[in-house]
């Protein structure tokens, strides 16, 4: 996999946006997901994943070809999120009705025609509130939660990403786990 | 109140950074405290439920946008991904640049003057004559020289770099080609090879 990615990079360096193409197909995802959880909102992380795999086109020739590439995307893509959340007013992501919104589409992706299942209407419930908790912790906590739980990513990857000291993400990550334990205790 | 580095153990257990003696000491403090238990139960909780999240997809446009976004690739890159892509392109091109190379190069190295032999032609300096009333058989071929034609040719003339002149009494039956610029020549040996082609068959 590494390999892979080690190869279209270099043609990527090159000029060739079709081996560009291939990489984004690997990690929009992941991307995409890391800026969602972030933000909370579909078309905004939309916008911001894509800004993320543009600055990592343009930025290309700046990238260590001996480190690891996901570990540089998500540094991009994690520093743009936190750029958008200091820009927007502090409350907004708060905003209830944002969530209500995404509850909206997630609903519309299953078909209409079908009764929800009562174990699927839980899960889908259950997966709004742990949402609206996250985005309700503190940007900093918030970043390292997501990096290390939704992104599966180990404490090592966490500080790179983050460039933070090992000791810091750990704090930031025991902090985060122990505001969403208070909140979701009793779910 | 329990003591602190039970809480510390706890976060070590969920970094999976726990060593086997912190294991031991966490589950023997668990078995016996009603309240750090609670706490590990939530916490365990809360980790499942925040993994659970996860499997979010990208829209489906998503590259196709991102690739849209960015800058204009460079031509050169264009081109090889086409020679790439189309293996017959490239063996193509090599042939009609290694083609044209050798035209070119006999165009300028082809300075001398020559003529096709047929024994009644008369040749002064760089001048063919056919001379009045004489009847050349077969095809006539003049490079660098003037051809005057007072007879009769029974074939094609050609003239490469050269000029003809038809007098009112001349006569060719053939067609009459005069090559004077390097499209010309080219065009005239495509020509020449296609009717060899045609020929062979």
């Amino acid at each position: 996999m590494e390999e892979i990615i080690k190869k279209r990079i270099k043609q990527v360096i090159k000029g060739d946006q079709d081996a560009f193409g291939e990489i984004v197909e690997i990690y929009k995802n992941s991307v995409y997901q890391l800026c969602f959880r972030m933000l909370g909102n579909r078309h905004e992380a939309e916008d911001v994943a894509q800004e993320a795999f543009l600055r990592a086109y343009v930025n290309i020739k700046s990238f260590n070809q001996d480190r690891k590439f996901s570990t540089w995307l998500f540094r991009i893509a994690t520093n743009l999120c936190i750029d958008r959340l200091r820009k927007k007013k502090p409350d907004y992501y708060l905003d209830a009705e944002v969530a209500g919104t995404e509850g909206l589409t997630m609903y519309s992706q299953i078909p209409s025609d079908t009764p929800l299942p009562e174990k699927e209407l839980e899960s889908l419930e259950l997966q709004e509130t742990v949402q609206k908790e996250i985005l309700k912790l503190p940007e900093k906590y918030r970043s390292a939660i997501v990096l290390k739980y939704i992104e599966d990513l180990s404490l090592n990857e966490i500080s790179e990403i983050l460039d933070l000291p090992l000791g810091t993400v750990k704090t930031r990550i025991h902090r985060g786990r122990e505001a969403l334990r208070q909140q979701l205790r009793y779910v | 109140m329990c003591p602190e580095h039970i809480i510390e153990l706890m976060h070590q257990y969920f970094d999976e950074e726990i060593d086997l003696e912190g294991k031991q000491t966490l589950r023997e403090h668990l078995q016996n405290c009603e309240e750090c238990e609670a706490i590990f139960n939530e916490l365990k909780k809360t980790v499942a439920f925040v993994k659970s999240v996860s499997n979010m997809q990208a829209p489906d446009d998503f590259t196709a946008k991102v690739l849209a976004r960015l800058p204009k690739e460079k031509k050169k890159v264009l081109a090889a991904r086409l020679f790439r892509n189309h293996p017959f392109l490239s063996a193509a091109s090599v042939f009609v640049v290694l083609m044209m190379g050798g035209l070119f190069s006999t165009w300028s190295q082809d300075q001398e003057f020559s003529v096709s032999k047929q024994k009644n032609l008369v040749v002064k300096n760089n001048t063919v004559i056919v001379p009045k009333g004489e009847v050349v058989n077969g095809d006539v071929v003049v490079r660098n020289g003037t051809l005057k034609i007072e007879g009769e040719v029974k074939g094609d003339v050609t003239v490469i770099h050269g000029e003809k002149y038809l007098a009112s009494a001349g006569h060719v039956t053939g067609q009459i080609e005069e090559v004077n610029e390097v499209f010309d020549w080219i065009w005239y040996h495509m020509k020449k090879s296609a009717k060899e082609v045609a020929g062979f068959f």
